[in-house]
């Protein structure tokens, strides 16, 4: 009868993770980083005082406490939409330095640039689709992120004020990708934004002269190209850096994220 | 008025009769030695005090001088004349005045309740690192498959029908065609950022709980759902001229 039963029963899946982590930890590589003396000068032991130092002595402690509320790490409460969204910054500013070395804001040499990073830069093509896809899905990030905090009344008191520096995050997100909109200088860039700046010189008492301040011209022309290189590459992200600043500061200080529900 | 404590009200209480019982036995004996016979002051400050006193009176016969006995009882009929008591002294001669009690709730966030957390290193880190990796790992495989557009050089004499926004302006694009261009393209979008950024101050309803948000929540529903029809309308139902097409039968005039 004993037969019938199996003796080796299928491991489980908490049994397989189990046995991989053991291994994991048990192995040359891992000790060799991990143990005492190595990289970590004085070793990493999993201990409850270790997990708060990880935080407490490191930069991420201007991000993070060293404690969250436990249905704050939940990630179908946030969905890590603020966070990706800040993520794809990262990203967008990683894979646009890299798109600044072989660029020139300049009408008759932007679309040849834009031509030749992607004929003959290696990786010039892919990482300037990454920097335009990570674009657009920042500000699909961004803007889903804000109904995530509408729905979750997450903009109640006390965090009134990071919602209004959140909208504010989102027009500079929506100011950085339609500066960058007109840099590859094709037809696309140019009626797009064409389309785009008619409609703010229709703003009262001050709307033609701020256009022609950002156009530089009545029209758009090369010294268009120049100042939204300018605001797309500098000062944007000057901005946007002290903004996103005050709202990570604002999100500890009103007391984590919002909820439960 | 923040309610005062019982056990202060007693406090106090009892000190007042005590101060009542010492003043009156020497109400009764008014003389120059009956300050001496108040225990509570000491007999240097005594000393120094009717000193003091002395000069006052040879400097000032009508100042306010009536202060010769300095009993306690003579103090609360007349404050003023409380020189033989400690300076700032107040009525029924304490040294102490209770100001006010501020509740400890008012003024310090008492912990009600333990709140329950965790370390954010493992599970919030990992779970951010997990997120940012599938992030990074999303936009990689898809700008590996799908090349960013970069159409003909820009030509300001060539305008391409149809000419269209970026898609996040593409609901205002739409709007273009029923509005004013000054409503559809300054109104509308100023008075929407207003009205978002002033939500919270609009919304006064303290509770989060979906059920109690209906109405914040379905304004907010309507608001992002005619946006979203508005951007989709204008991106791939709009075709030469900006004219309805439909895009399973015309084709899809839009680049991203």
């Amino acid at each position: 009868m004993a037969n019938i039963l199996d003796e080796n029963p299928r491991p489980t899946l908490k049994d397989r993770v189990t046995k991989v982590n053991g291994s994991v930890q048990g192995s040359q590589a891992w000790n060799s980083i991990f143990r005492p003396g190595s990289i970590f000068r004085k070793g990493y032991t999993d201990s409850p005082r270790n997990r708060s130092y990880v935080i407490m002595n490191s930069v991420l402690y201007h991000l993070h406490p060293v404690k969250v509320k436990r249905h704050a790490v939940k990630v179908s409460y946030t969905l890590c939409l603020g966070g990706l969204s800040f993520f794809l910054f990262i990203l967008l500013t990683v894979t646009g330095i890299f798109l600044m070395f072989f660029y020139r804001p300049e009408a008759t040499q932007a679309w040849n640039d834009i031509n030749n990073l992607q004929t003959s830069v290696a990786f010039g093509l892919l990482v300037r689709n990454m920097h335009r896809w990570g674009a657009h899905l920042m500000v699909l990030s961004v803007f889903l992120h804000m109904a995530r905090v509408f729905y979750h009344g997450a903009y109640k008191a006390p965090r009134e004020f990071n919602w209004v520096i959140g909208i504010i995050l989102l027009v500079l997100t929506l100011m950085l990708s339609f500066t960058g909109y007109l840099l590859p200088w094709d037809q696309l860039a140019l009626w797009a934004v064409t389309v785009g700046t008619n409609m703010m010189g229709y703003t009262p008492v001050l709307g033609s002269q701020v256009r022609f301040v950002l156009l530089g011209g009545a029209e758009i022309g090369p010294e268009t190209l120049l100042r939204w290189y300018v605001l797309h590459v500098l000062f944007f992200p000057f901005i946007i850096v002290i903004f996103m600043a005050i709202h990570f500061w604002r999100v500890r200080k009103d007391g984590g994220i919002s909820g439960p529900l | 008025m923040t309610e005062i404590p019982e056990h202060l009200l007693k406090r106090a209480q009892a000190a007042r009769d005590k101060a009542a019982e010492e003043a009156a036995p020497a109400a009764a004996a008014p003389s120059a030695e009956a300050p001496a016979s108040d225990p509570r002051i000491p007999a240097h400050l005594l000393e120094r005090s009717r000193s003091a006193k002395s000069k006052t009176d040879s400097d000032a016969a009508a100042g306010g001088g009536v202060a010769v006995l300095d009993k306690v009882a003579a103090v609360v009929a007349a404050p003023a004349a409380s020189a033989g008591l400690p300076v700032g002294a107040g009525p029924g001669g304490h040294t102490q005045r209770l100001l006010t009690v501020v509740k400890s709730g008012s003024i310090q966030e008492v912990k009600a309740s333990p709140v329950d957390k965790v370390h954010t290193w493992p599970h919030l880190l990992a779970a951010e690192f997990v997120a940012a990796l599938a992030c990074t790992a999303f936009t990689f495989v898809f700008s590996v498959f799908v090349n960013a557009p970069l159409l003909q050089y820009a030509n300001i004499n060539k305008t391409p029908n149809p000419s269209k926004a970026p898609w996040y302006f593409l609901g205002l694009q739409e709007l273009l065609t029923m509005f004013h261009p000054m409503v559809a393209g300054v109104t509308f979008p100023g008075v929407g950022l207003i009205v978002l950024i002033l939500s919270p101050y609009i919304d006064k309803n303290p509770s989060i709980k979906p059920e109690d948000r209906k109405f914040a929540t379905s304004m907010m529903t309507l608001f992002l759902m005619t946006w979203a029809v508005l951007v989709i309308i204008g991106s791939f139902f709009r075709g030469p001229g900006f004219n309805f097409t439909l895009p399973w039968r015309d084709g899809i005039f839009f680049e991203l």
